[in-house]
């Protein structure tokens, strides 16, 4: 029995965070994975979605009231497909779109909701992060169906194949609720590569002292190829917008390498990063809890070693 | 407008939680508790929009045993005008009334009810499941709002809201009509102190308490199993200056 994937995109391309969440359903065992493409003037992005390995068929549905994403018109359409097939989980990736949406189907299908799934054990036992990374909950779900969503940074991308393409089916679209209505996105432009997918972040906290000082933050971040991020501290302090914050209350991130500078570490912003494969902390104060998980730790005064730093590299 | 806002006891978001010995929950004797503090933005939210003319009354709602008393009269010290209590003595956590289940008790009273808005925090921090909001949305056929950082009370036209929602990589708006539920996120607002004459004041406000109905059946639950410390980092080393982090960085860990 199959699988549904509701599929991230922006109607013109897939979202990363797809693919994570494709590979998550090839762990689920022999299931078909189905994916589903709904928006406005997307076909392409079916399309294009037939090519990722271990897809058997991509679902297109096509709407003006898809365009946007709503959960309150993309609901009824997820409920109509599962009534035409057994599928045995519905994954959406641990994202604002999947997040949003999910719950509302399962609500709707009588299922409890797996959220952040961040271990597949068998189709039925999941692990789940809890107290914000501090604690694993690992729970098992008897249910026809299963609703999930994925904490995507931990797990690969699906890669992309010219090889067996899946097979592409039109879907009807389900008449509009019309009880939202859409009317603006402002989307932050940035050269620099998105938080939650980069490789390298560098960080920064209240220490930094002001928004001109946390400018040599981006300094280094852009010698380095990386992005930046900041503790809630430094978002509240003005120091730079909200979208850049790592942790419990902001983004959940898993870079290859993690560099923390002139914040502390508190539980509320290491709960983001714990996944980050090199963890460096530069710190005047040895017992800062982000030294104690660091894997690299310079005490010094990051006045100091922010210019020393970015002239070297 | 009536505003319902439903909150949660959970353990203080400073406390570093502890595993208990059976590895079977998180322990919470002898922890301080206190209002989950994405439903404070919610509270503190329709106590605003109470205080500029635009709602009439604010009801607040938990789910939890008597010592959830606590955190209703908390919000009450706010500026909530009544407190609903549902008494039952599982707790609400994924080893017993998950999600699903808040979200139908809560479906219930707001059929009693009948608020024109639900605010409530995005997600609670204990489970972070950020399930509940959208679910009671679905059960009752309203619209919903996710992440919430903004709320407007439009005067005249179809819609009575517009919401400013934090999605990846910037701000979407949304009009949505009401009877609507929003979930809301941090940077909503800085919720109040209770000042101690609205602490004494709050002490002779209405509470009500009702029993929880076991609504468990027929919906499909999950069980947990069991719950585990997450893996430790290996440990790292201190670094005498830049020239040696950048080695490492380059040559150990071939990370740059």
């Amino acid at each position: 029995m199959p699988v549904l994937i509701l599929a991230q995109h922006n109607n013109k391309a897939i979202h990363p965070a797809t693919l994570s969440t494709i590979t998550a359903a090839t762990r689920l065992g022999n299931n078909e994975i189905h994916v589903l493409i709904a928006g406005y003037k997307c076909e392409n992005v079916a399309r294009s979605a037939c090519l990722i390995t271990g897809v058997d068929k991509v679902l297109h549905a096509e709407a003006p009231h898809y365009e946007h994403f709503l959960a309150e018109e993309i609901t009824p359409l997820v409920i109509g497909l599962t009534e035409d097939e057994n599928y045995t989980h519905i994954i959406a990736p641990a994202t604002s779109f999947g997040k949003n949406i999910l719950p509302r189907i399962a609500a709707l299908l009588d299922i409890q909701q797996i959220s952040n799934v961040s271990e597949i054990i068998d189709e039925n036992t999941f692990v789940q992060p809890v107290y914000t990374g501090n604690a694993l909950a690992t729970v098992q779900s008897e249910s026809k169906v299963k609703a999930l969503t994925i904490r995507t940074t931990l797990f690969d991308k699906a890669p992309l194949s010219v090889e067996n393409p899946a097979s592409l089916e039109h879907v009807n679209h389900t008449p509009a609720v019309n009880i939202s209505r859409f009317i603006q996105r402002e989307i932050i432009e940035t050269e620099r590569p998105n938080l939650t997918t980069a490789k390298i972040v560098v960080a920064g906290g209240r220490a930094l002292g002001s928004k001109e000082n946390f400018k040599m933050l981006e300094t280094l971040a852009d010698k380095l190829g990386g992005a930046i991020g900041a503790t809630r501290a430094a978002v509240d302090a003005g120091y730079i917008p909200n979208d850049a914050q790592i942790g419990q209350t902001g983004k959940i991130i898993a870079p290859d390498l993690y560099i923390g500078i002139g914040l502390s570490g508190a539980v509320q912003h290491t709960s983001g990063l714990r996944d980050s494969k090199v963890i460096v902390a530069i710190n005047t104060d040895e017992k800062a809890p982000i030294c104690e998980m660091a894997d690299y730790t310079l005490n010094a005064d990051l006045f100091e070693v922010l210019p020393e730093l970015i002239e070297k590299l | 407008m009536k505003i319902l806002v439903p909150i949660k006891r959970v353990i203080d978001h400073t406390v570093k939680v502890r595993i208990n010995s059976e590895n079977s929950a998180i322990d919470t004797n002898n922890v301080k508790m206190a209002i989950n503090p994405f439903d404070a933005n919610a509270l503190e939210e329709a106590v605003r929009l109470k205080e500029s003319g635009k709602a009439s009354e604010v009801i607040t709602i938990t789910i939890g045993t008597e010592k959830a008393q606590e955190q209703l009269r908390t919000a009450l010290a706010m500026g909530a005008d009544r407190a609903i209590l549902i008494k039952s003595a599982l707790p609400v956590d994924l080893g017993g009334i998950q999600s699903l289940d808040v979200a139908k008790t809560f479906y219930r009273i707001a059929n009693r009810e009948n608020p024109d808005l639900i605010l409530m925090g995005k997600q609670s921090i204990d489970s972070d499941a950020g399930q509940t909001p959208q679910m009671l949305a679905a059960l009752l056929g309203w619209p919903q709002s996710t992440y919430t950082s903004s709320i407007t009370i439009l005067e005249d036209g179809d819609e009575q809201l517009e919401v400013a929602r934090e999605v990846d990589g910037g701000v979407e708006t949304l009009r949505l009509k009401i009877p609507a539920v929003i979930s809301v996120d941090l940077q909503l607002n800085k919720p109040r102190y209770a000042r101690l004459p609205d602490i004494m004041k709050a002490k002779n406000k209405p509470l009500e308490m009702l029993e929880f109905v076991d609504l468990l059946q027929g919906s499909s639950h999950i069980k947990l199993l069991k719950v585990s410390e997450p893996p430790p980092r290996a440990p790292g080393v201190t670094l005498p200056d830049v020239d040696t982090l950048i080695d490492k960085l380059r040559h150990e860990a071939k990370v740059i």
